[in-house]
């Protein structure tokens, strides 16, 4: 739903992790931060926004006050050259780009136009603007309307004017690159939202919103030079690396999206494609911004960001021309929002939260520098907050909180040591395994850490079993088939462990006290772990006497008498996993029976 | 004094090895006495032969020289003539067809010396073929008499560049003698006492000890490999990390629970349902058990409240959240569900503040490398108490990687959906001359806790890192699978030194 040859911006989506050096340690809780969008912008053209040059070095400390990340210093040259190699990279250019990670909640900074913005508030050099919606000069606000068929298959609409906008290359690039980490990110991949800018001089209203079946829907889409149905584009773009990603989106539904102007021109087939006809170019003077969803709020989230970051080349700046939307029932709503909304908190409890001690005007001071318009009140030590459109992040007060703390310095705070006291006490079940792994250990067995997750052919199939008669968890979507199903027994990973370490002198004695998961319909999920010691033998000759002196000794540790009743014993057994007749089960008075044997 | 022993010489070529000269006999039998043998040839040739060990009976000094020698083929030439000479003298006068000369075993080589040198010519056209003819009625044949000269002992009159021209032809080489002059030792004795290479109980009952003499141990030497078992490396930091936390008084968390559902895992961490963490790039779903049947149902509904219109003082995400999608089952991805159920825990009975930890395994569907793998383990601290500042969680950081040797933290902003704020741990690495990240942290959020039911005032600090990556830098160790998995190298795993944490980064 881009308007550019998509080549112009490779996705560069990217988890943060992939550095060089910030990954030496995996943070876990990253999977949260996942996605984490990487923004590149010209070093040039942000030090033109920011009105000063910095050392390299100098934005990188920025960067890390603001809660950003200076990822990679790089060339379009040099990406070519390091993706495509050098022979490609000849003619390209060698201008600097800096890579940033940004918040992946942080959508107003996902172009040179918000980070600049951002960092000349937060650096005192701007007062934030304020975002306008303003009524046409001609009065006639351009409509969408919306009907009942789109509610089969993606029902939320919203649109907005920006009028008399200039663009120029770098602009233009920015305002395509926009949408495209929108697509990425809040727009989860177009399945939310979709974005779709068009020349507003090339097509006229109203726009009718509609869904029809993908043979009834013909249109000449972007960059192509005939008409395709919509049947035809699917088959179309099934090829294509960037628009295959979306098709799943519409492809099962019996009707599809489709904006039709007042003459029958079609402006787009969210989510997949635009119209040819209304492209924006550089010429392009009044835009016409529509995003379709299948969630109303992200929409409105999303509308929002792509006006206030790019109503500052309108000829009045920061004013974004209203447009209205009816709805299927008949009621109308004008958008964009761009709606402030107002909190009120005290500074006791931003200084009781972050632990400093401010006065409540510094407070306010501190959270005007994070684009939240703040005052003291006057009412005691109270605060009112303005929350602007662009900050859609900001949802409680513990948000205002953590600006307040940033624009105060994370590292200016003083580190205090709290005076909770507590007694400190080990799960159980790990206190035993610690304690009989180092007996093992020094038993002279070596121990082993294998997966949890293995192929069904593992715990089945190789040790003569039915993978029915396991009571194995599956997995649903694995991408390799060691991920098929949480291990039941412990016993392949060591066999696996010995075929992988063939080289080694014999014996090998090794062991693993880890948890099997099992299903059981007992609990909540439906499935519990489950914790097994598993050991092994391996030399030229069986040696069924060494594992059963471990378990002797085990036995020994847990203070479990060899006898039969009140106590344990082995007894032989028939497993098909095992040498018939060189298998015994461990029997103890009460738990189940484990296995003590040789495996075939 | 010194007493020279003529020729006691020993060759330690391949082809020579051995004892020479008058005393030559004597010397050997006097090895043999003590039980040593005369090695030193192949293995070890350079070094001088094991004559010390018999105490300071002799001692044998190291010399070295060299000289030339034919080889097996310089050998045949000085008996019988150079190839070319035989060559020459094979032709009879009336010439020799040139087929019948190739038969000859000489015959090919010895040709083309003979003709650079004119001693022959071939007549081409002749008929029957080619006929090879003298041009000379004498010749001399100079090859052979260097040759019978350096086997003579002769090769100083040879010129070194002739020398070296007939090595070139492999007639002669160069032969390094190795050779020991063997002297008087202190203790030289025309007898020799057997050493005693260990000390056994008779020798101490009888007190025959006294008047042994033992063989010295090498010191040089490395002990014998014992037979012994290991802990795996990474279960021994894991240890180490449940040490700190524990001397810090956290209680640790029953965290064997790998299944969880959507609902701990994400919702109740107010993690939205659209979440790109909860896709199926990201997380292991499971097709059986598919979904978990039993939830707290007062406490999902203010969490189903509060992601869909807000409350407790929040705007919600404003989305229509569904029961199905927080009851699919998944391989937990982070300890943080446990964390949240041990939080819940809490909320149910009067407040008293807490501080927990666990380290255990997490699973993530994602693409796998030399760093990452599909389960891992999050290593995992919680503090719920009263009025907890962020500067309190920069404290307990603070404490908290001092006991790992890390004393220079920074924190920078972060994003994580349940806490707010969110730091990430930032230490000084100073080898590498840089700040690394080290671990994230924050804040729970008020949506997390408030519907859990814990009091307003209580705050929940927090923080995680992984066990791998420290465990591997501490190893130096660049692909995990040779630390985690089947594939480990048991070799590596017992050449692990003991785990000193202070040695991590730096």
């Amino acid at each position: 739903m881009v308007a550019a040859p998509f080549c112009a911006f490779k996705c560069t989506v990217s988890g943060s992790y992939n550095r060089l050096v910030g990954s030496f340690f995996i943070v876990c809780w990253r999977g949260l931060a996942a996605n984490m969008p990487t923004v590149g912008v010209r070093r040039e053209l942000l030090f033109k926004a920011l009105g000063r040059a910095y050392t390299d070095e100098e934005f990188d400390e920025l960067c890390f006050e603001y809660g950003l990340e200076l990822d990679e210093i790089t060339s379009e040259k040099e990406i070519i050259s390091r993706e495509q190699g050098d022979s490609k990279a000849a003619g390209a250019s060698d201008v600097i780009l800096y890579k940033i990670d940004v918040p992946a909640n942080r959508y107003d900074l996902l172009c040179l136009e918000g980070l600049a913005r951002g960092l000349q508030v937060f650096k005192n050099k701007l007062e934030a603007p304020r975002y306008r919606r303003v009524r046409p000069v001609s009065g006639e606000s351009q409509k969408l309307i919306i009907t009942k068929e789109t509610e089969a298959v993606r029902r939320h609409a919203v649109a907005a004017v920006l009028r008399n906008i200039t663009f120029t290359q770098e602009r233009y690039d920015s305002f395509i690159e926009l949408q495209e980490k929108l697509h990425q990110n809040v727009c989860r991949k177009r399945s939310l939202v979709a974005i779709g800018t068009h020349d507003l001089d090339t097509i006229s209203g109203p726009f009718t919103y509609t869904a029809k079946p993908p043979g009834d829907i013909s249109f000449k889409p972007l960059n192509q030079s005939q008409e395709f149905t919509a049947t035809q584009l699917m088959s179309l773009y099934k090829t294509d690396s960037h628009l295959r990603h979306y098709l799943h989106i519409i492809e099962d539904k019996p009707v599809y999206p489709v904006i039709y102007d007042s003459n029958g021109i079609v402006l787009s087939m969210p989510p997949i494609i635009n119209g040819d006809h209304s492209k924006i170019t550089l010429k392009t003077r009044n835009v016409f911004i529509e995003c379709t969803a299948t969630d109303l709020n992200k929409a409105k989230i999303v509308l929002d960001m792509m006006v206030t970051m790019f109503s500052e080349y309108c000829l009045q700046p920061f004013t974004v021309e209203e447009a209205e939307v009816v709805y299927p029932d008949g009621k109308a709503c004008i958008y964009p929002e761009l709606a402030y909304r107002k909190e009120k908190l005290s500074s006791e409890f931003i200084n009781r939260k972050v632990g400093i001690n401010e006065s409540t005007e510094k407070i306010a001071q501190l959270l005007t520098r994070m684009c939240l318009r703040s005052r003291a009140t006057g009412v005691g030590d109270e605060i009112e907050v303005e929350i602007p459109p662009t900050r859609s992040d900001v949802i409680h007060a513990c948000d205002i909180m953590e600006d307040a703390a940033i624009a105060y310095g994370f590292n200016n705070i003083i580190r205090t040591t709290p005076h909770t006291y507590t007694v400190a006490n080990q799960f159980p079940l790990n206190k035993l395994t610690e304690l009989l792994r180092q007996d093992l250990a020094a038993a002279g067995f070596t121990e082993a850490l294998n997966f949890a997750l293995c192929s069904q052919e593992d715990i089945a199939d190789k040790l003569g079993k039915k993978i029915s008669e396991t009571r194995a968890v599956h997995i649903s979507n694995p991408k390799t088939a060691e991920f098929q199903v949480a291990r039941t027994t412990l016993l392949p990973g060591l066999l696996k462990t010995i075929a992988a370490n063939r080289k080694m002198p014999l014996p090998l004695k090794l062991f693993e006290i880890s948890d099997v998961v099992l299903k059981d319909e007992t609990k909540d999920v439906g499935a519990r772990n489950s914790r097994r010691f598993c050991a092994i033998y391996y030399n030229k000759s069986p040696g069924f006497e060494v594992i059963h002196g471990l378990l002797d000794r085990t036995m020994q540790l847990l203070e479990v008498k060899s006898a039969r009743g009140d106590g344990y014993h082995i007894q032989a057994a028939d497993d098909n996993t095992f040498f018939p007749g060189r298998c015994a089960e461990i029997r103890a008075s009460r738990s189940p029976p484990p296995r003590c044997n040789q495996p075939l | 004094m010194y007493i020279s022993i003529y020729g006691n010489v020993s060759f330690v070529t391949p082809n020579h090895s051995g004892i020479y000269g008058p005393w030559g006999r004597h010397i050997r039998s006097l090895l043999r006495f003590a039980g040593l043998k005369y090695g030193g040839h192949r293995c070890g040739g350079d070094a001088p032969p094991s004559l010390q060990t018999l105490g300071d009976v002799i001692s044998a000094e190291l010399r070295s020289s060299k000289h030339w020698e034919l080889t097996g083929e310089g050998t045949e030439i000085a008996e019988q003539g150079s190839h070319e000479a035989r060559v020459f003298s094979s032709i009879p006068l009336e010439g020799l067809a040139q087929s019948e000369l190739m038969k000859l075993s000489f015959g090919k080589i010895g040709f083309s010396k003979a003709m650079s040198n004119k001693w022959i010519r071939v007549d081409k056209a002749h008929e029957g073929g080619p006929r090879i003819f003298r041009t000379v009625e004498n010749i001399e044949d100079q090859v052979r008499e260097k040759l019978l000269l350096v086997q003579r002992g002769n090769s100083c009159e040879l010129e070194e560049k002739e020398k070296n021209e007939l090595k070139k032809r492999r007639l002669l080489s160069e032969v390094t003698v190795k050779s020991y002059w063997i002297t008087k030792g202190s203790s030289f004795s025309t007898t020799v006492t057997k050493q005693e290479t260990e000390l056994t109980p008779e020798m101490i009952a009888t007190g025959s000890w006294k008047e042994k003499t033992f063989k010295p141990y090498n010191f040089e030497a490395m002990g014998v490999a014992l037979d012994c078992g290991h802990l795996h490396p990474l279960m021994k930091v894991r240890t180490q990390f449940r040490q700190i936390f524990l001397e810090m008084g956290f209680t640790e968390m029953p965290t064997n629970n790998f299944i969880e559902s959507s609902f701990w895992n994400f919702d109740s961490l107010f993690q939205p349902q659209q979440h790109p963490a909860r896709d199926q790039h990201d997380t292991f779903f499971l097709s059986d058990p598919a979904l978990a049947h039993e939830f707290p149902q007062d406490y999902l509904q203010r969490v189903k409240r509060v992601h869909s219109e807000g409350g407790f003082g929040s705007q919600g995400y404003k989305y229509d959240w569904k029961t199905e999608e927080a009851q699919k089952n998944i391989l937990r991805t982070h300890t943080t569900a446990v964390s949240a159920r041990m939080l819940y825990k809490v909320a149910q009975q009067k407040f008293t503040p807490v501080k927990y930890f666990s380290i255990d395994r997490v699973f993530r569907n994602e693409t796998l490398d030399a760093t990452h793998l599909a389960e891992f383990h999050q290593i995992e601290g919680v503090v719920a108490d009263y009025g907890l500042t962020l500067g309190d969680l920069m404290g307990v950081l603070h404490q908290f990687f001092t006991k790992l040797g890390i004393t220079k933290l920074r924190f920078k902003p972060a994003y994580n959906p349940y806490t707010e704020p969110s730091m990430e741990v930032f230490s000084y690495h100073e080898g590498l001359k840089k700040w690394v990240e080290v671990g994230n942290s924050g804040v729970f959020r008020p949506e997390m806790l408030l519907p859990m039911g814990l009091p307003e005032d209580v705050s929940v600090i927090a923080w995680g890192l992984s066990l791998e990556r420290p465990t591997m830098i501490k190893y130096g160790i660049n692909n995990i699978r040779e630390l985690v998995g089947h594939k480990v190298n048991l070799q590596m795993c017992c050449c692990y030194s003991y785990v000193t944490m202070y040695v991590l980064l730096n």
